[in-house]
């Protein structure tokens, strides 16, 4: 079994969550199709790791997580934000903004 | 190649002679996780509610896990667990709370035809990504036995590698925490504008809010006995502060079932009914509690 499956699988889960993010109106939800992206990036890398036979795909990986984790801190606040002065979670809502 | 072969630096003996690109068992752990995944990711975007698209994407990230110690990634792969549904999906459950779990989504396009257009527009990204990466790897996987076993074990080669070759990435890394813990910490922060209630405070508002007193009881009646059913006040009239809150709010308060009670009343004999004994007070406007003394209505 080649390590094209995997590569596949991860495409698949990108193109996913790159729909969650375009289709949900929910904050949380788009939010979480974001993570969901991430994911298949990680799967990326570690079955490129496994495949060259370097530990390098799996540190990049973890970086990944490590930059996921400060984003989702900084992301849920903001959506905690919003909502305690619009009482909405979706995106849709925050557009004082649009011209 | 199992967890303790990668965990044991001594087991790497055995590893290293054992088939470290797969085989027929690597093949069904692909095919089981892959097919749990993508049902999960569909299961994300496809939802109604918020917290339906947690769970999902939970198990998408434990299969996820499972893949990645396949791949011999076992530090990752626990990494996952432990961080990723563990911490990060923990805190959007509590902000999910936070914001309201009823929170649905509106089916309302403010820009139209967006929804066919970001439809169309993934399934070509798909496909394109899918026929991009489809031939990438032509020759089969090296594995990582010989990397995890120069090290001793795959996390020990992982943490020689983060703090020689990317050490300056691993100090930029602290930096970005401090500041995303320090920003959360800013934009969560609120600043008080009415004073912190007090047990003082609390108590004169209470006194002050007309009832002292705790709330009437819900009524116990011969036939009916559950919070749903108001009570009934000396007068006859019904004391709707009785109910729950959350129940009135729903709608699903009870009325006097007069003719529930007459019927018990008649079987008594000669025991006159509560409303025919309602009826015959009219100056008990004292009696009624000031919160809810207008809207309970009379039962004649």
């Amino acid at each position: 079994m080649t390590s094209n499956a995997y590569l596949v699988l991860a495409a698949i889960l990108f193109t996913i969550g790159g729909a969650g993010v375009l289709l949900r109106r929910n904050a949380i939800v788009a939010f979480l199709s974001v993570e969901l992206m991430l994911n298949a990036s990680n799967l990326a890398f570690i079955t490129a790791a496994h495949q060259w036979g370097t530990l390098t795909g799996q540190v990049v990986a973890f970086f990944v997580m490590v930059v996921a984790a400060a984003e989702v801190v900084v992301g849920l606040a903001i959506i905690v934000t919003v909502f305690r002065t619009r009482r909405s979670a979706s995106v849709d809502e925050s557009s004082l903004l649009r011209w | 190649m199992n967890v303790t072969q990668l965990f044991l630096p001594g087991a790497h003996a055995a590893a290293a002679t054992s088939s470290t690109t797969g085989g027929t068992g690597n093949e069904v752990i692909f095919w089981i996780c892959a097919v749990i995944a993508v049902a999960g990711a569909l299961g994300l975007v496809l939802s109604r509610r918020a917290v339906h698209s947690a769970l999902w994407i939970a198990m998408t990230m434990i299969s996820l896990a499972v893949l990645y110690v396949a791949q011999q990634g076992i530090f990752v792969g626990i990494v996952q667990v432990v961080v990723y549904t563990g911490a990060i999906m923990m805190l959007f459950l509590f902000v999910l709370m936070i914001v309201g779990v009823d929170a649905s989504d509106s089916l309302v396009e403010t820009i139209k035809g967006q929804r066919w257009i970001a439809i169309v527009g993934s399934l070509g990204l798909g496909g394109l990504l899918v026929f991009g990466v489809a031939d990438a790897f032509v020759q089969p996987p090296v594995g990582l036995t010989a990397a995890n076993a120069a090290h001793g074990s795959n996390p020990r080669g992982i943490a020689i590698e983060l703090f020689s070759n990317w050490v300056l990435v691993f100090e930029v890394t602290s930096a970005l925490l401090i500041t995303s813990a320090v920003g959360a910490m800013v934009l969560a922060h609120r600043e008080r504008i009415f004073p912190k209630l007090s047990q003082r405070l609390q108590s004169q508002a209470r006194v002050q809010s007309g009832r002292a007193n705790q709330l009437p009881v819900p009524g116990v009646y011969a036939r009916h006995n559950a919070v749903d059913t108001p009570a009934i006040r000396p007068d006859g009239t019904l004391a709707p502060s009785s109910v729950p809150a959350a129940l009135q709010a729903r709608g699903i308060s009870r009325g006097l079932d007069t003719g529930d009670i007459d019927e018990v009343a008649s079987g008594m004999a000669g025991a006159p009914s509560v409303v025919a004994r309602g009826t015959g007070i009219e100056s008990t406007s004292e009696l009624t509690d000031a919160t809810d003394g207008n809207d309970g209505e009379v039962q004649s």
